[in-house]
């Protein structure tokens, strides 16, 4: 085997490893020289970017790959599976972490000069957290990595406006321990039952349990449900979410809205199909239709909280409630249309959201504003800017033309299906609502003058602050005319095989 | 009222353990004081600790460590062990819980260096009123009518 071959074995344990590395690294490169820093986390994220791509085409040519750490068998040793699912959101995860990281060179020299080391390294701890728990296929392995991730975010909320981003930071810890714990308990008691810890193995072992309606199980399923809910941020537990995307950092605001929820959403499909069976869940215990009318009314009061908001990283916040909304819809109504509508709006709103809070981070960094009522006369100052929080608001929206109306069709599309009238009037009654609370910004932005509106001079982010924001507009563009190929290559064989065999393809 | 004395008996481990976590559970809502929720959440981690460990006992069993016979060969099969599997991934979660409650005690010293208090209520109060610039919705206020 030559030296090529070798590394290109270890890939996925490598998509996960070199991140970590370079974490702890940080320090080293920051005394060296502090400039250095982000160009160390560029070529890190680059070559996490190119692994990621590398695994997703390997799994669309030759189907899924198995690793097995330290060559121990997979039911006793740990194993790394990649299959569509995880190697789509690993590619999510990072592409947005590259983005994020052209982003915050500008932004984090102004607004955290003292803290760039720690910042970097606590960055890419985060990169490790989520993509180790979006590879792995143990169940104890998943949780290490959801604390890894979590303890992450926590560090990174602490870091913004003094005061209110360590009382948000903290209520977010007290919050998401409880919620580790509850997943820590879930997996104990399938870990008594089964013995096993490979989620593959489990899927096995488990459903010879379903039919003697074993408590333990049912309760694992609980803990699970309530863990991930808390972690996705789900209606009635989304008390930590508001507070602590508006006061982390701008580039953390965009990395942890962008990809934190996204992975939790991911983990819930992961343990819902892949180590429960969706027979079990959606007919024996009937679990799924609570999640289905949670989600709904997560859609439409998120909306409506986001409307009563001023301050304008708040409001995406709200929105990001109800489009998390969106995509737990999708899944809990387990026909083939709508999980792809759901699937693929975890694409979507990971491009939407991450742009709009870059563009909400780029008028703080020029302006220091980020009260709405304020925005008069930005359409004149920062004209590109502006353009891509216009072109994320329709996608968010759904207009035509743009990502966020493709996943909105197909979930219309899936509630007809199942016959729940009620879910298609939820959508559009929150499409509505969107426009309410954007139109407000886009008139604010160009239509609302201040008084001297002749002295206003073009006066825009700097350019490596402008790239990630327009290459991420020009995708919701993109996807929004050209969702064939997301659909047709990835999601939609990927939802077959999630509803059809309930084993992972 | 003796079966049910039987039952709780004859599972006492699990007993101990909800309760404690429920203890652990309440003190994460109900205390005020910011030390006590972290001390709250402390104890809810361990009993769940607790719950993995009484999971491993196997009845007379002894340490998981590898015996050697009269004539030197492994005696694997001859000695009972307990399962080791649940205390190794304890050890890792115990790892977990320290660095979280060094994470929260380290936001606490902030809290108290900004705020001159670990009491929730007092915190919100400060927010609320003493101090607009902390206040986010005094703050928009003020803002928004300049």
């Amino acid at each position: 085997m030559s030296g090529f071959d070798m590394i290109m074995v270890h890939i996925p344990l490598l998509t996960v490893v070199t991140p970590l590395i370079a974490g702890f690294l940080m320090p080293i490169v920051g005394w060296i020289d502090r400039k250095l820093c982000w160009y160390w986390v560029m070529a890190i994220m680059f070559v996490v970017l190119l692994m990621a791509s590398s695994n997703l085409y390997t799994v669309i040519t030759t189907g899924t790959i198995h690793y097995e750490l330290g060559g121990w068998k997979p039911p006793v040793g740990i194993e790394y599976v990649i299959d569509l699912l995880n190697g789509f959101v690993c590619l999510i995860i990072a592409f947005i972490g590259l983005m994020v990281g052209i982003y915050s060179k500008e932004s984090i020299t102004k607004e955290l000069p003292n803290k760039i080391i720690p910042f970097y390294s606590v960055f890419l701890l985060l990169i490790t957290g989520l993509m180790g728990m979006t590879i792995t296929g143990d169940i104890f392995n998943f949780y290490v990595f959801l604390e890894i991730s979590s303890l992450s975010a926590y560090a990174l909320i602490a870091m913004g406006d003094r005061g209110d981003g360590v009382v948000a930071s903290f209520n977010y810890l007290i919050m998401g321990t409880v919620a580790a714990s509850f997943i820590l308990l879930g997996i104990g008691y399938l870990y008594a039952v089964t013995g096993s810890l490979n989620m593959a193995d489990m899927q096995n072992l488990l459903p010879d349990l379903y039919n003697n309606n074993n408590k333990v199980v049912l309760a694992a399923l609980a803990f699970f449900m309530v863990g991930f809910s808390i972690k996705v941020g789900l209606f009635p537990l989304h008390a930590w979410l508001p507070d602590a995307y508006t006061h982390a950092p701008s580039t953390a605001s965009a990395l942890i809205a962008g990809l934190m929820t996204k992975v939790g959403v991911y983990a819930l499909i992961r343990f819902m199909f892949c180590v429960f069976t969706p027979a079990f869940v959606f007919d024996i215990t009937r679990m799924a239709e609570i999640l289905t009318w949670a989600a709904a009314l997560a859609i439409i009061i998120g909306s409506v909280l986001a409307i009563a908001q001023s301050d304008i990283k708040r409001m995406l916040a709200y929105s990001s409630i109800s489009q998390i909304g969106y995509i737990l819809l999708g899944i809990g109504l387990a026909n083939l249309i709508g999980m792809q509508g759901g699937l693929l709006h975890i694409l979507n709103h990971a491009f939407m959201k991450c742009a709009l809070f870059l563009v909400a981070g780029a008028i703080f960094y020029k302006t220091g504003i980020r009260n709405i009522y304020q925005f008069k006369g930005l359409g004149k100052k920062m004209p590109v800017t502006t353009l891509v929080f216009l072109i994320a608001g329709l996608s968010m929206i759904g207009i035509p033309g743009t990502v966020g109306f493709t996943s909105k069709y197909y979930l219309a599309l899936g509630s007809l299906e199942e016959g729940m009238w009620i879910f298609v009037i939820v959508i559009l009654l929150s499409s509505l609502l969107n426009i309410v609370y954007f139109w407000r910004v886009f008139d604010n932005i160009w239509f609302g003058h201040p008084h001297e509106v002749e002295h206003i001079k073009q006066d825009e982010a700097p350019v490596s602050m402008l790239i990630p924001m327009v290459i991420l507009a020009a995708l919701c563009i993109f996807f929004g005319l050209f969702a064939y190929y997301p659909l047709h290559y990835i999601l939609e064989p990927l939802s077959e095989a999630l509803i059809g065999s309930g084993v992972g393809p | 009222m003796s079966e049910i004395f039987e039952f709780i008996a004859a599972e006492y481990n699990y007993w101990i353990y909800v309760t404690l976590m429920m203890i652990g559970f309440y003190a994460m809502i109900a205390k005020k004081n910011l030390i006590k929720k972290v001390i709250g959440a402390n104890i809810f981690q361990t009993a769940i600790f607790l719950f993995y460990i009484s999971l491993a006992e196997v009845e007379g069993g002894t340490a998981p460590i590898l015996m050697h016979g009269h004539d030197g060969a492994h005696a694997a099969h001859e000695v009972i062990y307990v399962n080791p599997l649940p205390h190794v991934l304890i050890l890792t979660a115990i790892v977990v819980s320290v660095s979280t409650t060094a994470v929260a005690l380290a936001l606490i010293i902030k809290i108290y260096q900004v705020y001159g208090s670990i009491e929730e209520d007092v915190i919100l109060a400060y927010r609320k009123q003493l101090a607009p610039e902390f206040s986010e919705h005094a703050r928009q206020k003020q803002e928004g009518e300049q």
